[in-house]
């Protein structure tokens, strides 16, 4: 009798184990299945038109994104204005100068500020800048994003400022120079590395964001000239592009799919090994 | 990490320390702190001011009407809400034990190299954006869906009693449980990577002492590990779960846009984030406006509470697992 639970309690343990195993694997194994397909459909729609022609209207075949590329950098650039610079010093703030309780407060509101739905922080944006103009802008998209990117790095400048050894900032300090120097030039010298790191990795997650940009940067199938009108990005493209009845945009989807993805997942990669080469590999 | 002054100069006046510009810069760097507190009030002041008109109108009612004209004015949250919870409760259905599993894989069973480039590539995985997993849903899950994996469930679970209401009626392909799966994939590394996390922080002794009694190597993670960490684990899920909330491209693309309540897994559905994205720009109306604003805010709300509970009880385990963060 105990012979025969014996051999049950290990089948079980052998089963479960395996199973565990199998779960693991087969959930890494949808990222390769992601970018096989991707590479695959995209691969053969990529081509150099993709690179520099305008979308072609509705019916003809053929054409680019090049709008959406030059628009998605442009919208990149303002929330990197937007949002790296307030992300920055706000993390300064609680590695550096928080008290416990504010700071506690200050962090906990970044990390729902970062939970809120994309979709939710483009209604935001939306009021803020679309409504009292009326009238759909990069302006508005760079807004929308750059919200996003702020929690973002505040959480990553902290990080990486903490790792730095307090010896480092008592050697400043004992040679006579104030708080602030000691930061500015001893420091954030020293965490830099991580910091423009998190940086990137923020931006990377913003740059593949659809949902916010939807009512607030809007498309636009031709150049956007300055920063007041309504621009195409690639994630709307992809959104527009893939819904729309028409084979040759499913085309294009997925070779503005590629182009997206690959991007996105070479800044996190490349980041990532930095980071990991650094000793710090936290991420949340 | 207040340091004292040098000695010989004494305690330093305000003003000292102000040309020191060590005050300057703590002011400057709070203000800029404080903007984060400033930015998440005018999100939710601005939620509330522009839905006015839709609370004014509908009040409460607004939750329990199934209807959502706009030609009429009339409108009710009733079926986004319940898409939303359906989508998301079969997304966690799957993406709980799935994830669960593998994390327990790379905590417990996998040598320490192999379980961080496992994790490295699960973060990969969280990076991908939602509108690929859209694009992909669209082309390669909804057509599985119509053709093999509805019909198979359709057949077998169809038939079984109680439960079996969940998956009758026509396939389309799109509907909630290709919304669901979607969202499964989308939200299981973050379950992984966070459990793993939570389940490394368990001690040693731990795992030694259930071994020691003699217990199988399932039966130290499942009956000691795993109950160790369950708070952060739950914190994990609950983070997941306002993920799967939230999310917007991929489920818009896959769950057909209807704005029904209907019993079957298959039926096309609608989310709050999915109306959202879809009618915001076509709202012509005053009143249309205010209504999807008022689901935004419900929206916001939901996961704002979520991630507020997933937050503290990921801290409690990490403090409690003796790594204060």
């Amino acid at each position: 009798m105990s012979q025969l639970r014996l051999m049950w309690r290990k089948s079980l343990n052998a089963v479960m184990l395996t199973l565990t195993g199998v779960a693991a694997f087969g959930v890494v194994s949808i990222l390769f299945l992601i970018l096989g397909y991707l590479i695959w459909n995209g691969g053969r729609s990529l081509n150099w038109d993709f690179f520099t022609q305008l979308p072609k209207p509705v019916g003809e075949s053929g054409g680019g994104m090049a709008n959406a590329i030059v628009g998605s950098l442009k919208l990149l650039l303002l929330a990197a204005l937007i949002g790296l610079p307030v992300g920055l010093i706000a993390g300064v703030y609680l590695a550096e100068f928080g008290g416990r309780t504010f700071s506690f407060v200050i962090r906990y509101t970044t990390d729902l500020l970062n939970g809120v739905p994309s979709i939710v922080i483009g209604i935001f944006a939306y009021s803020l800048a679309v409504l009292p103009v009326k009238h759909f802008s990069t302006l508005a998209g760079g807004f929308a994003l750059g919200m996003m990117v702020v929690p973002i790095t505040v959480r990553a400048t902290e990080e990486f400022l903490r790792a730095v050894p307090g010896s480092l900032r008592e050697g400043a300090m004992a040679l006579g120079a104030s708080k602030w120097r000691t930061i500015a030039t001893v420091v954030l010298p020293a965490a830099s590395g991580g910091i423009i790191t998190g940086m990137l990795l923020s931006l990377a997650r913003v740059a593949g964001e659809t949902a916010p940009l939807l009512f607030t940067a809007f498309s636009n199938r031709f150049w956007s000239p300055g920063w007041n009108q309504p621009i195409a990005s690639l994630p709307v493209m992809i959104y527009t592009y893939a819904i729309a009845p028409y084979d040759d945009w499913h085309r294009q989807a997925w070779a503005a799919g590629l182009i997206l993805l690959s991007l996105v997942l070479l800044a996190n990669l490349g980041c990532r090994l930095v980071l990991s080469g650094r000793g710090a590999t936290r991420s949340n | 990490m207040e340091h004292a002054a040098p000695p010989e100069a004494g305690p330093r006046s305000f003003v000292a320390r102000l040309r020191d510009g060590d005050q300057v810069a703590h002011i400057i760097t709070l203000v800029f702190a404080a903007s984060i507190l400033l930015i998440t009030s005018m999100l939710v002041y601005e939620l509330w001011v522009n839905s006015h008109l839709s609370r004014a109108k509908f009040g409460l009612m607004f939750f329990w009407t199934r209807v959502w004209d706009p030609i009429f004015d009339n409108f009710g949250a009733a079926p986004f809400i319940y898409g939303t919870l359906v989508t998301s409760v079969v997304a966690l259905a799957i993406a709980v034990p799935l994830g669960l599993a593998a994390a327990v894989f790379l905590a417990e069973l996998a040598p320490r190299r192999l379980s961080d480039g496992i994790a490295f590539l699960i973060d990969l995985l969280a990076a991908v954006p939602s509108v690929i997993y859209g694009l992909l849903g669209i082309f390669v899950v909804v057509p599985l869906m119509r053709t093999v994996v509805g019909p198979v469930l359709i057949d077998t679970l169809g038939h079984v009693p109680v439960i079996g209401v969940l998956f009758k009626g026509p396939n389309y392909g799109v509907g909630f449980l290709t919304a669901g799966i979607v969202l499964a994939i989308m939200v299981v590394p973050f379950i992984i990577s966070v459990s793993r996390e939570v389940l490394l922080t368990v001690p040693r002794e731990q795992r030694e002492a259930a071994l020691g009694l003699g217990a199988t190597r399932w039966e130290a993670t499942w009956k000691v590990v795993v109950p160790w960490a369950r708070t952060g684990i739950m914190g994990s899920v609950f983070l997941a779960l306002a993920r799967a909330l939230g999310e917007t491209m991929a489920v818009t693309m896959v769950i057909g846009n209807d704005p029904k309540i209907s019993a079957s897994l298959f039926a096309p559905g609608y989310t709050i984030a999915a109306v959202i994205a879809n009618e915001f720009t076509e709202a012509t109306g005053d009143l249309y406006l205010s209504a999807l604003i008022e689901l935004g805010l419900v929206l916001f709300l939901i996961t704002f509470i979520l991630n507020g509970l997933a937050r503290l009880l990921i801290m409690a385990t990490e403090r409690g697992g003796g790594h204060p963060s």
